[in-house]
């Protein structure tokens, strides 16, 4: 049952970790991330505007957050079955595949985008049976999605895992012996505790694909209007010496992805609060 | 608990400990990413010249990445006793700074450029398409593989090499010069994102039928891929390519090292830093050098940045600033 | 809707569907996950096994996995702590802002890296807004440990966060609230409810800091200035070495960086298997507290 006081109210700890979070969070964070508004700011508007709109910039955003949607919604679906598949059933070589997800972290994102590019160019491991097909992958748009998806895979698997794991068997047994078919213990029970946890993993991966450098642009092809993505851009303009320039880019960057990240996170607390309810509802206690 | 913190600390002493260390006599040479090889074998020498001249033994630090990058750190604080590019846009953006002197190119013999290189395409082994000259990379069908134009050395220097070859032309001027070039980047298939990069993406994913280099770099690929797998071949006329180096001012006054800068980069001439250029397959300098090892360069026909675009500082705003000839190319569609 | 038979078990999946899943989703690891990491591999040892271990007795690359390490030590005791506040506070009370504090707090994901790196040259930089006081104290920041470490922290700030955000919240308060009712400290709270209950998505976190605290290259490689045997990272020795035409030297550097994510698991399993036994033992030594 709930307490009668306030939610939370009994705990303690609340100012003490809210305060660290919030400190740590402004020197690490908030600070630099000012600095990088600060030197945008000595643009004019005008200025800023014809950077953050240009042709080519307007390309890049497309291909930039349309990839990384992509493949974070690639992510999501098979991340979820793999973190299933890694959680609930046991077959041989489990535990080595298990570490095999944290590779792309572990692996300098440049050496990701050089083995995916030589793995998916027309003579590769994959791409040879991919090329006859009439599937370009490798230096065109959807070698983007590749190394994206890649990059994010590890944010959907390992935010379910603990979550999966941390679903206890009496409430799936509960809705068994209850009735419920295997699809309908999924749908009304599994999904609600699931949803965050995805949500998560999507926002994570989605974000993380927004600003990825390293491994695209090796993989890309980098024509302009069509394979470009805008931290390249960023970079063209830095190897201008034009920090200024660079700064509005990555300026426009941040604010786009602070807004989507926002809207993407509200959604959840929703889905998280409305399966708070759910599940008081639905498990007896 | 108590061990990891204990370990901790430890590391974080050994951290510490490693900042006094700095305090001998050294020298940090900042530069671009392919020299490696070349400083590998010239810092050896110089260590034994300057003992054998000042009886001190001297410690030289290096540093290699993308060559606009390492400048930009050297502005932003990286203590670089010298900058050793290659192009003299880079060591401009360090003038402007007030890091090196604005003459730095006179302050060193041959435009302050201790050795050369020049732009030539390599071609699958016995030129199955018959690759001979710049014209031959317009035609259709043809895959020309170069890193991103705008964005990298070697890039910039074949856009200009193609650039010049078409302004000398008969009949040839600007707008010539673009509708060639422009031509060109339409055989591209892809931009690759360095030199190297180019170099897999054509010897190792076999994409394209030529790619345009370094001719030192020619050297290189034969040695991580083998030298029958490709041909090289010499165009008509093609780009000089310059690698200045400069002395940077603040930090040699800081530390005291401005005489050892000097030695550093003045032993670069000598028969010693030129003959080692020559084994790196950098054109050296000296002409009797130059001569010796003639067998591995032969004649070509080259122009200078500054003889057809009146310098890196005109070149680099009129083609590869944004909106620059390159932008144009890929705005007109 | 058809009442399935009694005998059936709505616990498991049917078996069609459990091979499905199996193949769908070791498919897609093979095809993301394996066929890279072989290819890393078949990389490295492509001038045979002697090479690859020549390649990482080399001085530079020693002392580019010491200083790898060094930087996950370092950044890694700071993000736990971090995590583990901003997610109490997050997960277990409610305040205004709460959305904002989780944006923010995910937004490190969201910057580029190289923009990272931009970011602290503009701070702590020669030209940048302390850098001259820094220079003057001769202080170094930039182009030396503290900004590798800095952005470390930048880029690595979310993960412990992110996984325990979740899992809190599933967990809800009603633990610790009986712990605290029963007159447990804050301490006592935390150290016997709280951690044993977080510890599978803190170990998570951690493990996924450690991996990219080692595998980030962009925003370092912006402020470490790549002098060799002194500030260059594991990510940078790689890239330099692939620059170079010494793909062999690059790879095996890569294949080791890979190694050392597999160890953290291999940590990760012995300390499971280590806590299962725990748990084993308690539940033989006590009668069961579910009922």
């Amino acid at each position: 049952m709930r307490p009668l006081f306030g939610p939370g109210r009994l705990l303690p700890g609340f100012r003490l970790s809210l305060g660290c979070a919030v400190l740590y969070l402004s020197l690490i964070v908030l600070l630099p991330l000012s600095g990088l508004v600060f030197k945008a700011s000595q643009l004019s508007l005008a200025a800023f505007w014809d950077i953050a709109s240009g042709e080519r910039a307007l390309a890049s955003y497309r291909v930039t957050f349309g990839a990384s949607l992509l493949a974070a919604s690639i992510n999501a679906v098979f991340g979820l079955i793999v973190a299933w598949v890694l959680v609930r059933y046991s077959f041989p070589g489990k535990r080595v595949i298990d570490a095999l997800v944290d590779l792309p972290f572990a692996l300098p994102t440049a050496v990701a985008g050089i083995t995916l590019a030589t793995l998916y160019a027309g003579n590769g491991w994959i791409g040879r049976y991919l090329e006859p097909l009439g599937l370009k992958i490798a230096f065109a748009p959807p070698g983007i999605v590749v190394a994206l998806t890649f990059i994010g895979l590890p944010f959907v698997v390992r935010t379910l895992q603990p979550v999966i794991e941390d679903i206890e068997p009496e409430v799936e047994e509960a809705a068994a012996s209850l009735g419920a078919s295997r699809l309908q213990t999924f749908v009304r029970v599994l999904w609600p505790a699931l949803l965050p946890a995805l949500l998560t993993g999507f926002t994570l991966a989605f974000s993380r694909s927004i600003g990825e450098y390293g491994s695209v642009i090796f993989i890309a092809g980098n024509m302009p209007l069509i394979s470009e993505i805008t931290p390249l851009l960023i970079i063209s303009k830095l190897e201008q010496y034009d920090v200024v320039g660079a700064t509005a880019l990555a300026v426009v960057m941040l604010l786009i992805s602070f807004v989507m990240l926002f809207v993407v996170n509200g959604l959840q607390w929703w889905a998280a609060t409305r399966h708070g309810t759910g599940a008081a509802d639905g498990a007896p206690r | 608990m108590s061990r990891f913190i204990r370990q901790l600390c430890a590391t974080l002493a050994l951290g510490l400990c490693a900042l006094p260390a700095l305090a001998q006599l050294s020298l940090l040479n900042v530069s671009y990413d392919v020299a490696r090889d070349f400083y590998k074998d010239y810092n050896p020498l110089f260590q034994k010249h300057w003992k054998a001249l000042s009886g001190e033994s001297v410690e030289l630090k290096q540093s290699h990445a993308g060559s606009s990058k390492q400048v930009r750190a050297v502005a932003d604080g990286l203590e670089a006793d010298v900058v050793t590019m290659n192009q003299a846009s880079d060591v401009d953006f360090l003038a402007e700074k007030g890091l090196v002197a604005k003459d730095y190119a006179r302050r060193f013999p041959n435009n302050a450029s201790p050795y050369t290189s020049t732009m030539v395409f390599i071609v699958r082994k016995d030129n199955p398409k018959a690759i001979r000259d710049w014209p031959d990379l317009v035609k259709p069908g043809v895959q020309v593989i170069l890193p991103h134009p705008k964005n990298t050395g070697n890039g910039r220097y074949t856009y200009l090499a193609a650039w010049g070859f078409a302004l000398r032309q008969p009949g040839g001027n600007e707008r010539t010069a673009q509708e060639f070039v422009a031509r060109l980047l339409q055989n591209a298939p892809l931009f690759a994102a360095g030199g190297r990069d180019a170099t897999t993406t054509f010897m190792q994913r076999r994409i394209g039928d030529v790619l345009v280099s370094f001719e030192s770099e020619a050297e290189l690929i034969a040695r991580e891929f083998g030298k029958g797998e490709f041909t090289v071949v010499y165009p008509s006329l093609s780009i000089l390519t310059e690698f200045p180096v400069a002395i940077v001012n603040p930090v040699v006054d800081k530390k005291g090292t401005r005489k050892l800068a000097q030695a550093y980069l003045e032993y670069l001439w000598s028969p010693a830093g030129q003959e080692n250029a020559a084994q790196n397959y950098l054109r050296p300098r000296s002409p009797e050098i130059l001569k010796k090892y003639a067998e591995q360069f032969p004649p070509v026909r080259t122009f200078t940045v500054d003889e057809v675009f009146g310098g890196w500082n005109k070149a680099f705003p009129a083609h590869f600033k944004d909106g620059g000839s390159f932008d144009q190319i890929y705005q007109k569609k | 809707m058809s009442v399935p038979p009694a005998r059936r078990r709505a616990t498991a999946e049917p078996a069609w569907l459990r091979h499905l899943l199996l193949a769908v989703g070791l498919g897609f690891l093979f095809f993301f996950l394996l066929l890279p990491l072989l290819a890393v591999f078949a990389e490295a040892f492509a001038a045979g096994g002697r090479a690859y271990l020549e390649a990482l007795q080399d001085h530079d690359a020693r002392s580019a996995i010491t200083l790898t390490l060094l930087v996950a030590v370092l950044v890694l005791p700071l993000n736990i702590c971090f995590g583990v506040a901003a997610a109490w506070a997050i997960a277990k009370f409610e305040f205004r802002g709460k959305s904002l504090l989780i944006t923010l707090i995910d937004l490190p994901f969201a910057v580029s890296p190289v923009v990272v790196g931009l970011v602290f040259l503009l701070i702590f930089g020669a030209q940048g807004l302390f850098g001259p006081w820094l220079a003057a104290n001769d202080i170094k920041v930039v182009f030396a440990l503290p900004a590798i470490v800095l952005v470390t922290m930048f880029i690595t700030l979310p993960f412990v966060a992110r996984e325990l955000i979740p899992l809190m919240q599933a967990q809800g308060r009603e633990e610790e609230e009986a712990a605290v009712s029963l007159g447990a400290s804050g301490w006592q709270m935390f150290r016997r409810v709280t951690l044993p209950n977080i510890r599978w998505g803190l170990l998570y976190g951690v493990i996924l800091a450690n991996a990219r605290a080692m595998g980030e290259f962009g925003a370092v490689s912006v402020v470490s200035g790549h002098i060799r045997g002194e500030t260059n990272t594991l990510p940078l020795h790689v890239e330099i070495l692939y620059n170079e035409y010494n793909a062999v030297g690059a790879f095996a550097s890569a294949s080791v960086l890979a190694l050392l994510a597999l160890v953290t698991l291999v940590a990760k399993t012995v300390v499971e298997w280590r806590l299962r036994r725990e748990v084993r033992m308690l539940s033989t030594a006590l009668p069961s507290e579910h009922n």
